[in-house]
């Protein structure tokens, strides 16, 4: 063997180091707090949930009327759903159709408030046992997903909705997946 | 005294594990064992390093609910593993299935073992053909050992 080669191999270690990291940061998203959904671009799973009064129903039938809207997960006891409410009643506001479903909420809980911030919701699924949320692939309050006028789940976004995100994502994705 | 008991009391409670208590135990043994068993590989996507059966969150505490309900109706590991990964992804399970996104991470170890491998065969042909010196080589360096001294 050549001292050549042998040099070669004595840097094989490290290269295979640096292909290794390589490989492995390529597959890292750049935001590691984005989670994983494997129900995007999937039909929304059939939900079947009471609204607050026990009246009407928010149903699989609200999610393929043609347009699309906003679903917004959230309770009474999550802090951030506080902070996130007025981007979610300036989104309605604005023209958005948002549904809520109340995440192991006690009615009497979400209706104080509701009562409290105001309510921008077109309809609210309540969702006490927290099983219509685990057909969503929920991780916790509050979440939100796109789904279009097929009732095709579009986005999701984890965790409280900014002003920021509302001007530069969401709108722009609604905009996006109505034509 | 009473420093000792405190000192005991406090190496003894580290032992005491948190572990989700559940009032929907499966009243079969078997069945429950079998629920148990495959609890320990999902994950608590809110804690995400443990298992459900070792988490008090709310959700771990549904997933083991759901579990529970699935086993009861005769499902095995895998069906009920499809079920949730089909709301929650591959990474709901602890042990990630080998799927083109984790080739790299079970292919690995043999990758390193191959290489490594290879090296050690190469290294290892060339000290022996350093060691067979020809009757020539032999002889000259007889010679010079003759000559110069050992």
């Amino acid at each position: 063997m050549t001292g050549r080669l042998k040099w070669g191999l004595a840097f094989l270690p490290l290269a295979a180091f640096v292909g290794l990291v390589v490989a492995f940061l390529a597959q890292i998203d750049e935001d590691p707090s984005i989670l994983p959904s494997v129900l995007l671009e999937k039909p929304m799973p059939a939900i079947d949930l009471p609204n607050l009064n026990g009246a009407q129903r928010l149903a699989l039938s609200d999610f393929a009327a043609g347009s699309p809207v906003l679903l917004n997960v959230f309770a009474s006891w999550c802090q951030p759903c506080w902070a996130e409410h007025d981007v979610i009643t300036q989104l309605a506001d604005a023209g958005v159709t948002v549904y809520g479903l109340a995440y192991k909420d006690a009615p009497a809980d979400t209706r104080r408030f509701l009562r409290r911030l105001g309510n921008p919701y077109a309809e609210i699924g309540v969702d006490q046992s927290g099983r219509a949320a685990i057909e969503l692939g929920v991780y916790g309050a509050p979440e939100t997903f796109i789904i279009d006028g097929q009732g095709i789940i579009r986005h999701r976004h984890v965790g409280a909705l900014t002003p920021d995100i509302a001007q530069q994502k969401i709108l722009p994705l609604l905009k996006a997946v109505e034509s | 005294m009473r420093f000792w008991v405190l000192l005991l009391t406090l190496v003894f409670t580290t032992s005491v594990h948190a572990i989700g208590v559940d009032g929907d135990v499966l009243e079969e043994p078997k069945l429950e064992a079998k629920a148990q068993e495959i609890m320990g590989g999902i994950r608590c996507l809110v804690c995400q390093n443990q298992s459900i059966v070792d988490s008090n969150a709310g959700l771990a505490e549904d997933l083991r609910h759901i579990v529970r309900e699935r086993v009861a109706l005769g499902e095995n590991e895998a069906e009920v593993q499809a079920y949730l990964v089909a709301r929650y992804g591959d990474w709901v399970l602890l042990r990630p299935p080998f799927s083109a996104k984790t080739w790299l991470l079970w292919g690995t170890p043999i990758l390193i073992l191959g290489v490594a491998g290879t090296v050690i065969l190469v290294s290892r042909r060339q000290r022996q053909t350093m060691e067979a010196l020809s009757d020539a080589d032999t002889a000259e360096a007889d010679r010079l050992i003759e000559e110069y001294g050992a």
